[in-house]
Protein backbone atom coordinates (compact mmCIF):
# COMPACT_ATOMS: atom_id res chain seq x y z
CA UNK A 1 0.00 0.00 0.00
CA UNK A 2 1.24 3.27 -0.99
CA UNK A 3 2.07 5.49 2.33
CA UNK A 4 -0.97 7.91 1.18
CA UNK A 5 -3.47 5.59 0.18
CA UNK A 6 -5.82 7.50 -2.07
CA UNK A 7 -9.69 7.01 -0.60
CA UNK A 8 -13.13 7.60 -0.90
CA UNK A 9 -15.93 7.76 1.59
CA UNK A 10 -19.64 7.86 0.80
CA UNK A 11 -21.64 8.65 3.79
CA UNK A 12 -25.52 8.02 3.58
CA UNK A 13 -26.28 7.65 7.47
CA UNK A 14 -29.12 10.60 7.59
CA UNK A 15 -30.17 13.11 5.21
CA UNK A 16 -26.44 14.06 3.88
CA UNK A 17 -25.22 12.51 0.67
CA UNK A 18 -22.04 13.21 1.24
CA UNK A 19 -18.60 12.23 -0.84
CA UNK A 20 -14.91 12.77 0.50
CA UNK A 21 -12.26 12.02 -0.74
CA UNK A 22 -8.47 11.56 0.76
CA UNK A 23 -4.97 10.92 0.56
CA UNK A 24 -3.66 10.07 3.66
CA UNK A 25 -4.25 12.64 6.15
CA UNK A 26 -4.93 15.12 3.27
CA UNK A 27 -8.76 16.26 2.29
CA UNK A 28 -8.62 16.59 -1.82
CA UNK A 29 -12.73 16.88 -1.95
CA UNK A 30 -15.98 17.01 0.71
CA UNK A 31 -18.76 17.18 -1.66
CA UNK A 32 -21.95 17.34 0.39
CA UNK A 33 -25.76 16.93 -1.69
CA UNK A 34 -28.56 17.94 1.03
CA UNK A 35 -31.82 16.79 1.16
CA UNK A 36 -31.83 19.11 4.17
CA UNK A 37 -34.39 21.89 2.15
CA UNK A 38 -36.29 19.05 1.61
CA UNK A 39 -36.82 18.30 4.58
CA UNK A 40 -37.22 21.66 6.14
CA UNK A 41 -41.04 21.21 5.51
CA UNK A 42 -41.24 18.43 7.54
CA UNK A 43 -39.56 19.71 10.48
CA UNK A 44 -37.82 17.08 10.75
CA UNK A 45 -35.57 13.73 9.14
CA UNK A 46 -38.08 11.47 6.94
CA UNK A 47 -36.43 8.53 6.34
CA UNK A 48 -38.12 7.91 3.10
CA UNK A 49 -37.59 11.29 2.18
CA UNK A 50 -34.09 10.79 2.75
CA UNK A 51 -33.23 7.58 0.93
CA UNK A 52 -35.29 8.55 -2.03
CA UNK A 53 -33.17 12.16 -2.34
CA UNK A 54 -29.58 9.84 -1.72
CA UNK A 55 -30.76 8.16 -4.53
CA UNK A 56 -30.71 10.50 -7.00
CA UNK A 57 -27.70 12.17 -5.71
CA UNK A 58 -24.89 9.69 -5.55
CA UNK A 59 -23.66 9.45 -8.77
CA UNK A 60 -23.36 13.37 -9.48
CA UNK A 61 -21.92 13.85 -6.05
CA UNK A 62 -19.91 10.86 -6.39
CA UNK A 63 -18.94 13.20 -10.05
CA UNK A 64 -18.38 16.13 -8.37
CA UNK A 65 -16.20 14.89 -5.91
CA UNK A 66 -13.59 13.02 -8.27
CA UNK A 67 -13.73 16.07 -10.47
CA UNK A 68 -12.79 18.61 -7.54
CA UNK A 69 -9.92 16.50 -5.98
CA UNK A 70 -8.68 16.03 -10.01
CA UNK A 71 -8.86 12.28 -9.71
CA UNK A 72 -10.30 9.37 -11.98
CA UNK A 73 -12.18 6.08 -9.82
CA UNK A 74 -9.83 3.58 -10.88
CA UNK A 75 -7.13 5.89 -9.48
CA UNK A 76 -8.56 4.76 -5.87
CA UNK A 77 -6.89 2.58 -3.31
CA UNK A 78 -9.99 1.83 -1.39
CA UNK A 79 -13.34 3.08 -0.81
CA UNK A 80 -14.94 3.25 2.50
CA UNK A 81 -18.79 3.89 3.28
CA UNK A 82 -20.61 4.18 6.71
CA UNK A 83 -22.17 0.99 7.39
CA UNK A 84 -24.37 2.28 10.74
CA UNK A 85 -25.82 3.41 12.90
CA UNK A 86 -28.13 5.54 10.78
CA UNK A 87 -31.68 5.34 9.39
CA UNK A 88 -31.56 1.66 7.82
CA UNK A 89 -33.30 2.94 4.26
CA UNK A 90 -30.84 5.72 3.87
CA UNK A 91 -27.51 3.76 4.54
CA UNK A 92 -28.35 1.01 2.25
CA UNK A 93 -28.19 3.70 -0.54
CA UNK A 94 -24.41 4.21 0.44
CA UNK A 95 -23.74 0.78 1.33
CA UNK A 96 -25.24 -0.68 -2.58
CA UNK A 97 -23.17 2.18 -4.28
CA UNK A 98 -19.65 1.28 -1.86
CA UNK A 99 -20.04 -2.57 -2.83
CA UNK A 100 -20.69 -1.85 -6.59
CA UNK A 101 -17.82 0.18 -6.62
CA UNK A 102 -16.12 -1.72 -4.80
CA UNK A 103 -16.70 -4.70 -7.20
CA UNK A 104 -16.63 -2.73 -10.22
CA UNK A 105 -13.10 -0.96 -10.42
CA UNK A 106 -11.90 -4.30 -8.03
CA UNK A 107 -10.82 -2.02 -4.80
CA UNK A 108 -11.08 -3.23 -1.06
CA UNK A 109 -14.69 -1.67 0.48
CA UNK A 110 -14.34 -0.88 4.42
CA UNK A 111 -18.05 -0.68 6.09
CA UNK A 112 -17.19 1.90 8.82
CA UNK A 113 -18.72 3.08 11.63
CA UNK A 114 -20.30 6.83 11.81
CA UNK A 115 -19.91 7.86 15.24
CA UNK A 116 -15.88 6.67 14.80
CA UNK A 117 -15.78 8.90 11.34
CA UNK A 118 -16.76 11.55 13.56
CA UNK A 119 -13.34 11.55 15.66
CA UNK A 120 -11.05 10.19 12.38
CA UNK A 121 -11.81 13.33 10.79
CA UNK A 122 -9.85 15.22 13.69
CA UNK A 123 -6.86 14.24 11.78
CA UNK A 124 -7.92 15.35 8.46
CA UNK A 125 -6.63 19.08 10.35
CA UNK A 126 -3.02 19.16 9.36
CA UNK A 127 -1.78 16.58 12.57
CA UNK A 128 -2.90 13.16 13.16
CA UNK A 129 -5.75 12.03 15.85
CA UNK A 130 -4.02 11.71 19.32
CA UNK A 131 -4.52 8.40 20.62
CA UNK A 132 -5.86 7.71 23.22
CA UNK A 133 -8.09 10.65 23.61
CA UNK A 134 -11.71 11.35 25.15
CA UNK A 135 -14.56 12.02 22.74
CA UNK A 136 -17.42 13.95 22.95
CA UNK A 137 -20.13 12.95 19.82
CA UNK A 138 -23.48 15.39 19.88
CA UNK A 139 -25.67 15.07 17.02
CA UNK A 140 -29.09 14.95 16.24
CA UNK A 141 -29.25 11.31 16.73
CA UNK A 142 -26.35 11.01 19.24
CA UNK A 143 -24.91 12.38 22.26
CA UNK A 144 -21.72 10.38 23.41
CA UNK A 145 -19.15 10.09 25.55
CA UNK A 146 -16.08 7.76 24.23
CA UNK A 147 -12.62 6.44 25.30
CA UNK A 148 -10.34 6.49 21.77
CA UNK A 149 -7.72 4.02 22.39
CA UNK A 150 -7.32 3.00 19.07
CA UNK A 151 -9.57 4.38 16.07
CA UNK A 152 -9.39 1.64 14.24
CA UNK A 153 -9.89 -1.57 16.82
CA UNK A 154 -10.55 0.51 20.34
CA UNK A 155 -13.03 2.34 20.82
CA UNK A 156 -15.37 2.58 24.34
CA UNK A 157 -18.53 4.06 24.90
CA UNK A 158 -18.09 5.65 28.62
CA UNK A 159 -21.85 7.62 28.12
CA UNK A 160 -24.36 8.61 26.22
CA UNK A 161 -28.03 10.20 26.27
CA UNK A 162 -30.32 8.59 28.37
CA UNK A 163 -33.69 10.22 26.50
CA UNK A 164 -32.93 12.88 23.99
CA UNK A 165 -29.88 13.24 21.73
CA UNK A 166 -28.44 17.10 22.28
CA UNK A 167 -29.30 18.07 18.68
CA UNK A 168 -32.63 16.57 19.15
CA UNK A 169 -33.34 19.13 22.15
CA UNK A 170 -31.77 21.92 19.98
CA UNK A 171 -34.90 21.24 17.17
CA UNK A 172 -37.51 20.43 19.78
CA UNK A 173 -36.83 23.97 21.32
CA UNK A 174 -36.61 25.50 18.08
CA UNK A 175 -39.92 24.12 17.09
CA UNK A 176 -41.58 25.48 20.54
CA UNK A 177 -40.09 29.37 19.77
CA UNK A 178 -41.33 28.95 16.39
CA UNK A 179 -37.54 28.87 14.35
CA UNK A 180 -37.00 26.71 11.33
CA UNK A 181 -35.82 23.27 11.14
CA UNK A 182 -32.79 22.28 11.70
CA UNK A 183 -32.90 24.25 15.03
CA UNK A 184 -29.13 24.45 16.08
CA UNK A 185 -27.96 26.78 13.81
CA UNK A 186 -31.19 29.55 14.10
CA UNK A 187 -31.02 28.49 18.13
CA UNK A 188 -27.64 29.58 17.87
CA UNK A 189 -27.98 32.64 15.85
CA UNK A 190 -31.00 33.73 17.76
CA UNK A 191 -29.01 33.38 21.10
CA UNK A 192 -26.21 35.86 20.27
CA UNK A 193 -28.82 38.40 21.24
CA UNK A 194 -29.58 36.93 24.48
CA UNK A 195 -28.77 36.63 27.98
CA UNK A 196 -27.24 33.22 28.51
CA UNK A 197 -28.15 34.06 32.93
CA UNK A 198 -31.75 34.99 32.04
CA UNK A 199 -33.14 31.97 32.58
CA UNK A 200 -31.91 29.07 35.19
CA UNK A 201 -32.78 25.90 33.15
CA UNK A 202 -31.84 22.47 34.38
CA UNK A 203 -28.71 20.28 34.34
CA UNK A 204 -29.81 17.32 34.11
CA UNK A 205 -27.51 14.00 35.75
CA UNK A 206 -25.15 16.58 37.62
CA UNK A 207 -26.07 16.09 40.77
CA UNK A 208 -26.63 13.93 43.88
CA UNK A 209 -27.30 10.47 42.92
CA UNK A 210 -28.39 10.94 39.39
CA UNK A 211 -24.95 11.99 39.08
CA UNK A 212 -23.58 8.46 40.76
CA UNK A 213 -25.83 6.52 38.71
CA UNK A 214 -25.13 8.01 35.41
CA UNK A 215 -21.76 9.82 35.82
CA UNK A 216 -20.94 10.26 31.88
CA UNK A 217 -24.32 10.18 30.65
CA UNK A 218 -26.59 13.23 29.69
CA UNK A 219 -30.67 13.42 29.71
CA UNK A 220 -31.97 16.71 27.44
CA UNK A 221 -35.79 15.42 27.95
CA UNK A 222 -36.16 17.39 31.45
CA UNK A 223 -34.64 20.07 29.93
CA UNK A 224 -36.83 20.56 26.76
CA UNK A 225 -39.73 20.02 29.51
CA UNK A 226 -38.65 22.77 31.53
CA UNK A 227 -38.55 24.67 28.40
CA UNK A 228 -41.75 24.23 27.12
CA UNK A 229 -43.21 24.57 30.43
CA UNK A 230 -41.57 28.31 30.85
CA UNK A 231 -42.52 29.23 27.75
CA UNK A 232 -46.40 28.06 28.18
CA UNK A 233 -46.33 30.26 31.76
CA UNK A 234 -45.36 32.62 29.63
CA UNK A 235 -48.03 33.02 26.92
CA UNK A 236 -50.46 31.86 29.63
CA UNK A 237 -49.52 35.46 31.31
CA UNK A 238 -49.99 37.45 28.03
CA UNK A 239 -46.23 38.33 28.18
CA UNK A 240 -44.51 38.26 24.73
CA UNK A 241 -41.98 35.01 24.91
CA UNK A 242 -37.99 36.39 25.27
CA UNK A 243 -37.16 34.14 22.64
CA UNK A 244 -33.62 35.17 22.45
CA UNK A 245 -33.29 35.03 26.21
CA UNK A 246 -35.18 31.58 25.72
CA UNK A 247 -32.36 30.42 23.15
CA UNK A 248 -29.66 31.94 24.91
CA UNK A 249 -30.47 30.49 28.29
CA UNK A 250 -31.44 26.88 27.11
CA UNK A 251 -28.05 26.52 24.62
CA UNK A 252 -25.91 27.60 28.29
CA UNK A 253 -27.69 24.75 29.80
CA UNK A 254 -26.94 22.21 27.01
CA UNK A 255 -23.04 23.60 26.49
CA UNK A 256 -22.72 23.52 30.34
CA UNK A 257 -23.85 19.72 30.91
CA UNK A 258 -21.91 18.36 27.92
CA UNK A 259 -18.65 20.49 28.56
CA UNK A 260 -18.59 19.57 32.36
CA UNK A 261 -19.36 15.72 31.98
CA UNK A 262 -16.25 15.92 29.04
CA UNK A 263 -14.19 17.71 30.71
CA UNK A 264 -14.90 15.15 33.90
CA UNK A 265 -14.28 12.30 32.40
CA UNK A 266 -10.87 13.68 30.72
CA UNK A 267 -9.50 14.57 34.49
CA UNK A 268 -11.19 11.48 36.14
CA UNK A 269 -9.49 9.15 33.58
CA UNK A 270 -6.67 10.59 32.62
CA UNK A 271 -7.26 11.71 28.98
CA UNK A 272 -4.65 14.98 28.16
CA UNK A 273 -7.30 15.40 24.84
CA UNK A 274 -10.26 15.45 23.99
CA UNK A 275 -11.75 15.59 20.64
CA UNK A 276 -15.46 17.29 19.89
CA UNK A 277 -17.37 15.89 17.13
CA UNK A 278 -21.06 15.39 15.48
CA UNK A 279 -23.46 18.56 14.13
CA UNK A 280 -23.90 19.97 17.61
CA UNK A 281 -19.67 20.34 17.82
CA UNK A 282 -20.75 23.21 14.91
CA UNK A 283 -22.39 25.72 17.78
CA UNK A 284 -20.93 28.40 18.74
CA UNK A 285 -21.37 28.47 22.76
CA UNK A 286 -21.03 24.49 22.72
CA UNK A 287 -17.30 25.63 21.21
CA UNK A 288 -16.30 28.76 23.32
CA UNK A 289 -17.06 27.04 26.65
CA UNK A 290 -15.15 24.11 25.62
CA UNK A 291 -11.95 25.53 24.65
CA UNK A 292 -12.31 28.00 28.25
CA UNK A 293 -13.04 25.04 30.37
CA UNK A 294 -10.28 22.95 28.76
CA UNK A 295 -8.05 25.45 28.73
CA UNK A 296 -8.85 25.72 33.03
CA UNK A 297 -8.16 21.63 33.56
CA UNK A 298 -5.15 21.16 31.30
CA UNK A 299 -6.67 19.33 28.13
CA UNK A 300 -5.87 20.13 25.25
CA UNK A 301 -9.09 20.62 22.72
CA UNK A 302 -9.40 19.53 19.51
CA UNK A 303 -12.51 20.88 17.04
CA UNK A 304 -12.74 20.18 13.38
CA UNK A 305 -13.97 22.62 11.02
CA UNK A 306 -17.04 23.08 11.44
CA UNK A 307 -17.78 22.05 7.65
CA UNK A 308 -16.40 18.81 8.96
CA UNK A 309 -18.08 18.56 12.02
CA UNK A 310 -21.52 17.69 10.31
CA UNK A 311 -21.98 14.37 8.17
CA UNK A 312 -19.41 14.76 5.82
CA UNK A 313 -17.95 11.71 3.56
CA UNK A 314 -14.31 12.83 4.41
CA UNK A 315 -14.94 12.05 7.67
CA UNK A 316 -15.63 8.17 6.09
CA UNK A 317 -12.51 8.53 4.15
CA UNK A 318 -10.09 9.57 6.74
CA UNK A 319 -11.31 6.70 8.54
CA UNK A 320 -11.05 4.50 5.86
CA UNK A 321 -7.57 5.69 5.06
CA UNK A 322 -6.25 5.08 8.84
CA UNK A 323 -7.89 1.22 8.41
CA UNK A 324 -5.69 0.68 5.12
CA UNK A 325 -2.92 2.32 6.60
CA UNK A 326 -3.00 0.33 9.54
CA UNK A 327 -3.57 -2.87 7.48
CA UNK A 328 -6.67 -3.77 8.52
CA UNK A 329 -8.61 -6.85 6.59
CA UNK A 330 -11.53 -5.18 4.18
CA UNK A 331 -15.06 -6.02 4.84
CA UNK A 332 -16.58 -8.93 3.65
CA UNK A 333 -18.49 -8.75 0.25
CA UNK A 334 -21.77 -8.98 1.93
CA UNK A 335 -21.23 -6.95 5.17
CA UNK A 336 -24.80 -5.22 5.66
CA UNK A 337 -26.39 -1.64 6.77
CA UNK A 338 -26.57 -1.72 10.62
CA UNK A 339 -28.93 1.17 11.70
CA UNK A 340 -27.91 0.14 15.32
CA UNK A 341 -24.19 -0.29 15.09
CA UNK A 342 -22.62 -0.42 18.34
CA UNK A 343 -19.54 2.27 18.70
CA UNK A 344 -17.37 -0.33 19.69
CA UNK A 345 -16.96 -1.92 15.97
CA UNK A 346 -15.35 0.71 14.02
CA UNK A 347 -15.08 -1.31 10.80
CA UNK A 348 -17.68 -4.76 9.66
CA UNK A 349 -15.73 -7.63 9.62
CA UNK B 1 -46.11 8.45 34.79
CA UNK B 2 -43.08 5.29 34.10
CA UNK B 3 -45.17 3.61 36.72
CA UNK B 4 -48.14 4.06 34.74
CA UNK B 5 -46.71 2.57 31.73
CA UNK B 6 -44.98 -0.28 34.01
CA UNK B 7 -48.98 -0.99 34.50
CA UNK B 8 -50.22 -1.10 31.04
CA UNK B 9 -46.82 -2.57 29.77
CA UNK B 10 -47.64 -5.84 31.91
CA UNK B 11 -51.06 -6.37 30.46
CA UNK B 12 -50.26 -6.17 27.06
CA UNK B 13 -49.38 -8.90 24.17
CA UNK B 14 -48.18 -9.37 20.85
CA UNK B 15 -50.30 -7.06 18.60
CA UNK B 16 -51.62 -4.48 20.84
CA UNK B 17 -50.53 -0.84 19.90
CA UNK B 18 -51.16 2.21 22.25
CA UNK B 19 -51.46 5.79 20.88
CA UNK B 20 -49.99 8.50 22.93
CA UNK B 21 -51.26 11.87 23.00
CA UNK B 22 -49.51 15.39 24.55
CA UNK B 23 -47.77 18.14 24.28
CA UNK B 24 -43.79 18.27 24.38
CA UNK B 25 -42.52 17.15 27.00
CA UNK B 26 -45.86 15.55 28.89
CA UNK B 27 -44.18 12.46 29.84
CA UNK B 28 -44.53 10.59 26.87
CA UNK B 29 -41.16 8.72 26.08
CA UNK B 30 -41.28 8.54 30.06
CA UNK B 31 -44.31 6.74 29.91
CA UNK B 32 -42.72 4.53 27.52
CA UNK B 33 -39.97 4.00 28.86
CA UNK B 34 -41.95 2.12 32.31
CA UNK B 35 -43.90 0.60 29.57
CA UNK B 36 -41.18 -1.10 28.61
CA UNK B 37 -40.52 -2.12 31.89
CA UNK B 38 -43.95 -4.37 31.61
CA UNK B 39 -43.19 -5.72 28.89
CA UNK B 40 -39.04 -7.21 30.37
CA UNK B 41 -37.40 -5.19 27.51
CA UNK B 42 -33.79 -5.21 27.44
CA UNK B 43 -32.21 -2.27 27.48
CA UNK B 44 -32.17 1.47 27.34
CA UNK B 45 -35.26 2.95 25.91
CA UNK B 46 -34.41 6.19 24.56
CA UNK B 47 -36.57 9.26 22.50
CA UNK B 48 -37.07 7.63 18.55
CA UNK B 49 -37.66 11.15 17.25
CA UNK B 50 -34.69 11.05 14.99
CA UNK B 51 -34.84 7.64 13.81
CA UNK B 52 -38.81 7.78 13.45
CA UNK B 53 -39.23 4.19 14.99
CA UNK B 54 -37.12 1.83 16.95
CA UNK B 55 -37.57 -1.59 17.98
CA UNK B 56 -36.50 -2.79 21.18
CA UNK B 57 -35.97 -6.78 22.13
CA UNK B 58 -38.12 -8.53 24.61
CA UNK B 59 -37.93 -11.57 26.27
CA UNK B 60 -41.91 -12.11 26.02
CA UNK B 61 -42.46 -9.84 23.01
CA UNK B 62 -40.74 -6.99 21.36
CA UNK B 63 -41.83 -3.65 21.65
CA UNK B 64 -42.16 -1.18 18.48
CA UNK B 65 -41.58 2.93 19.76
CA UNK B 66 -42.73 5.25 16.82
CA UNK B 67 -42.69 8.92 16.85
CA UNK B 68 -45.14 10.09 14.32
CA UNK B 69 -44.48 14.05 14.85
CA UNK B 70 -43.06 14.21 11.53
CA UNK B 71 -44.96 11.69 9.20
CA UNK B 72 -47.51 14.09 7.21
CA UNK B 73 -49.81 11.34 6.51
CA UNK B 74 -51.04 7.56 6.59
CA UNK B 75 -49.40 6.46 3.58
CA UNK B 76 -45.83 8.09 4.68
CA UNK B 77 -46.10 5.58 8.00
CA UNK B 78 -47.01 2.95 5.86
CA UNK B 79 -43.94 3.11 3.59
CA UNK B 80 -41.70 2.82 7.15
CA UNK B 81 -43.14 -0.94 6.25
CA UNK B 82 -43.13 -2.20 9.84
CA UNK B 83 -43.86 -5.05 10.93
CA UNK B 84 -46.43 -4.76 14.13
CA UNK B 85 -47.95 -8.13 14.00
CA UNK B 86 -45.78 -9.78 16.57
CA UNK B 87 -44.88 -6.99 18.47
CA UNK B 88 -46.31 -3.97 21.00
CA UNK B 89 -46.45 -0.75 19.37
CA UNK B 90 -46.43 2.47 20.34
CA UNK B 91 -47.01 5.58 18.69
CA UNK B 92 -46.35 8.98 19.81
CA UNK B 93 -48.25 11.60 18.16
CA UNK B 94 -49.96 8.57 16.34
CA UNK B 95 -53.69 10.17 16.05
CA UNK B 96 -53.39 10.07 12.32
CA UNK B 97 -51.89 6.84 11.52
CA UNK B 98 -53.24 4.31 14.41
CA UNK B 99 -55.75 3.02 12.11
CA UNK B 100 -52.22 1.60 9.18
CA UNK B 101 -51.19 -0.39 12.52
CA UNK B 102 -54.86 -2.17 13.91
CA UNK B 103 -58.21 -1.64 13.76
CA UNK B 104 -58.01 -1.92 17.81
CA UNK B 105 -55.72 0.22 19.90
CA UNK B 106 -55.88 2.34 23.49
CA UNK B 107 -55.64 5.54 23.60
CA UNK B 108 -53.63 7.13 26.52
CA UNK B 109 -53.76 11.09 26.59
CA UNK B 110 -51.18 13.15 29.27
CA UNK B 111 -52.20 16.68 29.96
CA UNK B 112 -49.74 18.86 31.17
CA UNK B 113 -51.97 22.15 31.59
CA UNK B 114 -50.21 25.07 32.89
CA UNK B 115 -53.18 25.41 35.62
CA UNK B 116 -51.95 22.52 37.30
CA UNK B 117 -49.23 22.30 39.72
CA UNK B 118 -45.65 21.59 38.32
CA UNK B 119 -44.91 18.01 37.80
CA UNK B 120 -49.28 17.35 37.43
CA UNK B 121 -50.24 15.01 35.00
CA UNK B 122 -53.89 14.04 34.02
CA UNK B 123 -53.77 10.93 32.21
CA UNK B 124 -56.92 9.69 30.08
CA UNK B 125 -57.13 6.56 28.45
CA UNK B 126 -59.85 5.70 25.73
CA UNK B 127 -60.24 2.18 24.15
CA UNK B 128 -60.82 2.54 20.25
CA UNK B 129 -62.21 -0.59 18.55
CA UNK B 130 -63.13 -3.76 20.26
CA UNK B 131 -59.62 -4.82 22.06
CA UNK B 132 -60.38 -3.04 25.20
CA UNK B 133 -63.81 -3.60 26.76
CA UNK B 134 -65.29 -1.25 29.07
CA UNK B 135 -64.29 -3.78 31.85
CA UNK B 136 -60.88 -3.84 30.61
CA UNK B 137 -60.59 -0.03 30.79
CA UNK B 138 -61.86 -0.07 34.52
CA UNK B 139 -59.18 -2.22 35.43
CA UNK B 140 -56.50 -0.27 34.15
CA UNK B 141 -57.74 2.13 35.73
CA UNK B 142 -57.96 0.63 38.94
CA UNK B 143 -54.74 -0.05 38.54
CA UNK B 144 -53.65 3.24 37.72
CA UNK B 145 -55.48 4.53 40.54
CA UNK B 146 -53.73 1.86 42.94
CA UNK B 147 -49.55 3.07 41.73
CA UNK B 148 -50.30 6.72 42.44
CA UNK B 149 -51.84 6.17 45.66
Amino acid sequence: MPDEPLVLGIETSCDETAVGIVAGHRLLANTIASSADEHARFGGIVPEVASRAHLEAMVPTLQRACKTAGISLPDLDAIAVTAGPGLAGALVVGVSAAKSLGLALGKPVYGVNHLASHVAVDGLSGSPVPEPAAALLVSGGHSSLLAVTDLVDDIVPLGATIDDAAGEAFDKVARLLGLPFPGGPHIDEVAQGGDPSAIDFPRGLTGGRDLQRHRYDFSFSGLKTAVARWVEQCRAEGRQVPVADVAASFQEAVADVLVRKAVMLCSEQGFDHLILGGGVAANSRLRSLAEQKCEGAGVRLRIPAPGLCTDNGAMVAALGSLAVSRGAQPSEDDFPAESSLPVDVALMS
Amino acid sequence: MAELGTVLGQQLAPGDAVCLVGPLGAGKTTFTRGLARGLEIRGEVTSPTFVIARRHRGLRVDLLHCDAYRISSPDEFADLDLDTDEAVTVVEWGQSVMAEISDSWLEVAIDRSSSHDEGTRQVTVCGRGDRWTATQLDLLIAAFRRVIS
